[in-house]
């Protein structure tokens, strides 16, 4: 947690606590960019409660494109507390769900025609799975969040239906022994909860998917990330090497980032970094041949010299990419990360300081 | 180095189990499967180590050393010297 996360904490809770006497309270969010203050001034009385709708608005799509491709994600933030959606009474459902903007509207837009409570908590901006694995979306958090709403006071039904990925950061009966409210694991995907309210769930509604179309919709984020970045080192290379290393390098990117999201089921290898290195493989192929063409008058020995690097240097690049992309995959776990990293890393790096130091050998002589 | 997917650290004691079913709901890859009012390890290496199982088993019939498949948040861990790796602030 960095300190302006903190300061949102302390200022959150100097600010909100209710107060029968004073009717306005000035709400103070810093949120963590630590340069941009965002003051609220909010009307309380008695309700505590934000009137929201399953609408989304142009600027709110305007908000999940850039997320999506990684811009503003951080600032992209709804206010923990206790929304209602449309007319709830005392017998309505309560849902739960996380502060991430994508979220909150992901939720809000499947409940449309469903009159509800929907419990925000402060998970810093972060989605239900990633937050509930960090333990901010945690059975703490939904205590304190049950008390700090006074969620007793609006409902009779005892009874909040949370994500399913919420469940790893949750322990239900912990939950319903502290503060007598059941807690049901709804479905993965909140499209399916006018399904699950209708008692119509199916084992599919409890897996998690990673289609073509789950897979493609990471791309933007990460290329977002790598633009710059591949742009310098191509500058670079291009200037110190030419222009086949260069294109080495945004052939990497683009096999890494692009392609192997999309062929990862069809890669006939059981894990990242093998995938990785087959793919690399594939690519480096007809660099080599480039680069062994692109020196006509040279010796067949300085030629290969001059062209072997592009083996060693690309599949250990593209493999250590892969290998980065299972934190973005639902299903790898941690300790079989952990044996992929101390069986496959070694090779990598010392394919990769292979490749370049006979390159670099090679230029020389050459 | 055989496929990661054929080892796992989730451990299930049938002798402990009450047949509520959590396991099974929580669960995002269908790991446990419910048989005669008990819970079934069905497809052990379909699991991710999320924890949600043995989190949720008041019990305790489940155990499994829980934490993100990162590589990423595995090396920078590493690096750091800490023992539990965790996405920073800016990832997921």
């Amino acid at each position: 947690m960095n300190s302006s996360q903190g300061n949102e904490a302390k200022c959150l809770s100097s600010n909100i606590r209710y107060n029968a006497h004073s009717t306005v309270h000035l709400i103070c969010v810093l949120t963590s960019d630590a340069h941009r203050i965002i003051i609220t001034l909010g009307l309380f009385g008695i309700n505590m409660i934000t009137p929201t709708t399953s609408s989304i608005t142009l600027t709110e799509k305007m908000q999940h494109i850039l997320a999506r491709a990684g811009l503003r994600r951080s600032r992209f933030r709804v206010r923990p507390g206790l929304y209602s959606l449309g007319n709830p009474n005392s017998k309505s459902h309560v849902f739960v769900t996380a502060n991430y903007g994508l979220s909150f509207d992901t939720l809000r837009r499947a409940l449309s025609n469903i009159d509800c409570y929907i419990l925000v908590l402060d998970t810093k901006g972060i989605n239900v799975w990633c937050a509930a694995g960090k333990g901010t979306f945690g059975t703490e958090e939904l205590i304190h969040r049950i008390g700090e709403v006074k969620l007793k006071d609006y409902v009779a039904r005892k009874i909040l239906i949370l994500p399913q990925l919420g469940a790893s950061g949750i322990a239900a009966h912990e939950v319903e022994r502290r503060t007598g409210f059941k807690v049901e694991y709804g479905p993965v995907r909140a499209s399916d909860i006018p399904q699950y309210l209708q008692n119509h769930t199916t084992p599919n509604m409890r897996r998690v998917s990673f289609n073509f179309k789950d897979r493609s919709i990471l791309i933007p984020v990460e290329l977002t990330h790598m633009f710059l970045p591949t742009i310098i080192l191509m500058a670079l290379l291009y200037f110190l090497s030419g222009p086949v290393p260069a294109l080495a390098a945004l052939l990497v990117v683009i096999a890494g980032l692009l392609v192997f999201p999309l062929l990862i089921p069809w890669i006939p290898t059981p894990n990242f970094s093998t995938k990785g290195f087959l793919l690399g493989s594939i690519v480096a192929a007809p660099l080599f041949l480039l680069a062994f063409l692109s020196f006509p008058s040279a010796i067949w020995w300085k030629k290969l010299g001059l062209a072997v690097p592009y083996l060693l240097i690309v599949p250990s690049l593209v493999a250590f990419i892969t290998l980065n992309y299972t934190g973005a995959t639902p299903f790898t776990s941690k300790s079989g990360v952990k044996r992929e990293i101390f069986a496959y890393f070694p090779i990598m790096f010392w394919m990769f300081l292979a490749g370049v130091f006979i390159g670099t050998l090679f230029r020389f002589i050459g | 180095m055989k496929s990661k997917y054929l080892e796992t650290t989730l451990k299930y004691d049938a002798t402990l189990c009450t047949g509520c079913g959590m396991c099974s709901t929580v669960c995002p890859h269908g790991v446990f499967d419910q048989t005669d009012g008990m819970a079934q390890l069905a497809r052990p290496t379909a699991c991710m180590e999320c924890g949600a199982c043995a989190l949720n088993c008041t019990v305790r019939a489940i155990s499994v050393d829980a934490g993100t498949g990162c590589a990423t948040a595995q090396m920078i861990a590493s690096l750091k010297g800490s023992k539990e790796p965790t996405c920073g602030s800016g990832c997921c």
